[in-house]
């Protein structure tokens, strides 16, 4: 759930949760996060609180809200977001629930029932669906069984490179083609995009992606698969080494990877 | 009616770097033009078994019936298209079916799936959505999102209270406001589309979409293009890349040719003096 953190000068005068579908922020005793100074307005500001989300309102305050720095109308407040009003200051507080399994958890798609009483009592009922036995996941019903050949559903595909767990945060090293036969034969080719095709439509092309676990080529059409070291490559894609030589199309080239 | 060498659909589903099983379902039919995807949702093993029963359903039903029910054509009754009439039936069917299943067996109490689906004819394409699993078009170098999804965030967007940009941010990405299964009834959303050789369309779960941004599936469609295949494992493999929170379906399918409805000459005539 999310949280607000009211401290003035550094020092911590209260948390409050947003529960409420609107928390109100003012001068006057009747809002919810009472102010009670000069510089805030008697109505201020209103955060309304749908679900996860928080977005908050400025109530037309006569010296304004601003949010890190800046002066806003209505904001979409993120995590660690900071509302200046005045000397005071509330810090914004959403965490995405932390390790791997609460996460999955956490976004598992639900269905918000248009006839649910209110849209903050949706997950919660809905997230009471009973959690799945590890044991139990292995074995899945017939009916969820593939239907005869019209099916194309697959396993986890085995073509690939089995991929890393980690983000894509990962450092990522940058490379490059050299052209080493052929009319351009000396010419550099950066390999910056996501996918790089080489060769020609038609006739014999080549795919090099760029992934966390670094860069792989793939055959993609052709009758004649591209060579790397003297090897002709299969279907698979094969992770591409530092001053790997490719042929491919009757040109050579080599793959090297930058600082 | 067969549709033989008019598709080319290529497919791929995985469950994720972080799900234990794949609640995803896929299926399809070059022959009859026709693909559907199903995203599953709810505790034990009850997710894969409604987005199974949804593509079973789904596919089993509209095969049969398009042996005998030409999908262009008017019904005489209600002035609907045969295409979304079959469509209305059979998705109503599948969601009774999930919805009794449900109902009856305390396992799979509120089970349900979303659905999108799609039916090729006459040079056009019917799809059929509920939920937030998508269907994309790439026409030259534009990657469109073709269908709506019925979600919450979508909703907001509609409204006006955040931006499709802010969306990206939100954490109320998972709350889908229609889903097969859940209720007694459930209305469809369904629309025509014209087609047009060498358009590719690409039926998504969220897992994909939520993972991988439409720049990088664009780029994906346009330099993979003549290895559909490929093209299908590029994605999965990228939504793994990029964290895999979800499972991850992929259906493509080419328009390699012009498929025109094989009207007969008499029914030509017929609907001159209609």
């Amino acid at each position: 759930m999310a949280k607000l953190i009211l401290s003035m000068d550094g020092l911590v005068l209260k948390e409050i949760n947003l529960t409420k579908e609107r928390t109100t922020i003012g001068r006057k005793p009747h809002n919810d996060i009472q102010i009670d100074n000069l510089a805030v307005s008697g109505e201020h500001a209103v955060i309304v609180t749908i679900l996860q989300d928080s977005f908050l309102e400025d109530l037309g305050s006569t010296n304004g809200t601003v949010v890190n720095g800046q002066s806003i109308k209505k904001h979409f407040l993120q995590n660690n977001d900071i509302i200046e009003l005045g000397k005071y200051k509330l810090k914004y507080l959403n965490e995405t629930p932390v390790g791997v399994a609460k996460a999955a958890d956490f976004e598992k798609t639900m269905v918000l029932r248009p006839g649910a009483t209110k849209p903050a009592a949706a997950p919660a009922s809905a997230a009471s669906a009973p959690a799945a036995p590890a044991a139990a996941a292995a074995q899945a019903p017939a009916s969820a069984k593939p239907f005869g050949d019209t099916v194309a559903g697959q396993g986890p595909a085995t073509t690939m490179p089995p991929a890393s767990a980690k983000p894509a945060s990962a450092p990522q090293k940058s490379a490059a083609l050299q052209l080493l036969s052929g009319a351009n034969a000396g010419k550099e080719l950066d390999l910056t995009k996501p996918l790089t095709t080489l060769g020609k439509p038609g006739v014999q092309v080549a795919v090099i992606t760029r992934r966390p676990q670094g860069f792989f080529i793939t055959h993609v059409e052709g009758a004649s698969f591209p060579v790397v070291n003297g090897k002709p490559l299969d279907a698979q894609a094969h992770a591409l080494n530092d001053h790997d030589v490719i042929e491919l199309a009757g040109v050579k080239m080599e793959f090297f990877l930058k600082a | 009616m067969t549709l033989s060498g008019a598709l080319e659909i290529a497919s791929c589903t995985d469950p994720g770097m972080v799900r234990a099983h794949n609640e995803d379902s896929i299926a399809s039919d070059g022959e009859k033009g026709l693909v559907v995807l199903a995203d599953g949702m709810g505790g034990y093993n009850a997710g894969e078994v409604a987005s199974g029963m949804a593509t079973t359903v789904i596919i089993t039903e509209l095969q049969q019936l398009l042996e005998k029910r030409t999908p262009y054509e008017t019904d005489a009754s209600s002035g609907q298209l045969i295409a979304h009439r079959l469509l209305h039936e059979q998705i109503a069917k599948a969601n009774t079916s999930i919805y009794q299943a449900a109902q009856s067996q305390p396992q799979y109490a509120g089970m349900g799936t979303t659905l999108v689906v799609a039916l090729f004819y006459d040079n056009k394409m019917t799809v059929a959505h509920i939920g937030d699993s998508r269907l994309y078009r790439m026409r030259g170098d534009e990657l469109k999102q073709i269908t709506k999804d019925h979600s919450l965030l979508q909703e907001q967007i509609d409204s006006g209270v955040i931006t499709p940009q802010q969306a990206k941010q939100s954490q109320n990405k998972n709350l889908v406001t229609r889903a097969l299964g859940i209720d007694p009834v459930v209305e469809p959303e369904i629309h025509d589309h014209e087609t047009q050789p060498g358009d590719i369309y690409l039926l998504c779960s969220d897992g994909l979409c939520d993972m991988v941004g439409d720049e990088d599936i664009g780029l994906a469609l346009q330099t993979l293009s003549s290895n559909l295949k490929l093209c299908a494992q590029h994605l999965v493999q990228t939504a793994n890349d990029n964290g895999g929170r979800d499972n991850i379906s992929v259906i493509l399918v080419r328009v390699l040719r012009e498929f025109p409805a094989p009207r007969s000459m008499m029914g030509k005539m017929m609907s001159w003096f209609r």
